[in-house]
């Protein structure tokens, strides 16, 4: 039966698993909300000083799990684009957007679909319906992603 | 020193899960918003194996406080408003743009590349100034 169903769908699938874990240990831990856009701007805008240490302590965590299972893989591209405006444009859309939203793709996607928030169910809808037309235009219009 | 263990944990697990579901390779998350082209279903199972866990979890706050004690937070009380629709456009755009969102933008800072340093930076750069921007148009700015 597995040998119908994509490897990519199941490493998905297993990795979904750990990121919602990550998410109830934060939850039920730290009575947090895990939103990886709230936890980085917090500490960007001085908003979330208060608790600086514990949002360190997440990202570095975020951060080196990777470098310490990266070298168990065969070396591969993350197939980022090279354009410089590209990059810029969209690491400023996501920036103050995420934070104008109050959240992005784990606090509103994870935290806030399985808490039954209208506000996360809401907002996904939108970054996805905006991102499917923004690939639509980049990618098979103007050609540049 | 608690708390931050418990976000260390936390945060590794995110990192992890990043990492070997898929979801830091900006292909992949293209292809899922790609709906006219070479779809890619990937993140839809990402999406429900993380729902999962957190949807017990959401079931377990009940009558209970978090173990470093502390109050677990309330559901908003904003609603559905202008700021959660136009952030989220605007964020669902540069996502689409370079397949790249918050958390995985942060995960494959090790092993991306420049790109992904450039895309780090300018998101940072823009989280930065959303504050004097929501100030030019007149908006409250949280300070929690």
């Amino acid at each position: 039966m597995f040998e119908s169903i994509p490897a990519d769908w199941i490493w998905g699938l297993l990795g979904g698993l750990l990121i919602g874990t990550g998410g109830a240990v934060y939850l039920l831990a730290n009575g947090r909300v895990m939103g990886a856009s709230g936890i980085l701007g917090g500490l960007v805008d001085g908003s979330g000083r208060s608790s600086a240490g514990e949002r360190i302590a997440f990202l570095v965590g975020v951060l080196l799990l990777p470098v310490l299972i990266n070298p168990l893989y065969a070396p591969f591209s993350t197939n980022a684009s090279e354009n410089l405006a590209v990059l810029i444009v969209a690491g400023l859309l996501v920036g103050i957007g995420t934070r104008i939203a109050n959240g992005c793709t784990s606090g509103h996607g994870v935290c806030g679909i399985s808490r039954l928030s209208p506000r996360g169910l809401l907002a996904t809808v939108f970054y996805i319906l905006a991102g499917g037309a923004t690939v639509y235009v980049f990618r098979h219009m103007l050609e540049v992603i | 020193m608690q708390r931050k263990l418990y976000a260390f944990i936390a945060g590794g697990l995110f990192g992890a899960g990043l990492f070997i579901s898929g979801m830091t390779d900006t292909r992949k998350v293209q292809g899922w918003l790609d709906l006219f082209g070479d779809w890619d279903p990937t993140l839809a199972f990402v999406m429900g194996g993380a729902i999962l866990p957190m949807f017990v979890a959401w079931r377990l706050t009940r009558n209970r406080r978090p173990l470093s004690g502390g109050e677990f937070p309330a559901p908003s009380t904003k609603g559905v408003d202008g700021d959660l629709v136009t952030g989220s456009v605007m964020f669902g755009a540069g996502w689409g743009l370079a397949g790249l969102c918050p958390g995985p933008a942060i995960a494959s800072l090790s092993y991306g590349g420049w790109p992904h340093w450039v895309f780090f930076i300018a998101m940072v750069i823009g989280m930065a100034l959303t504050p004097a921007l929501r100030r030019s148009f007149g908006k409250a700015v949280p300070t929690s």
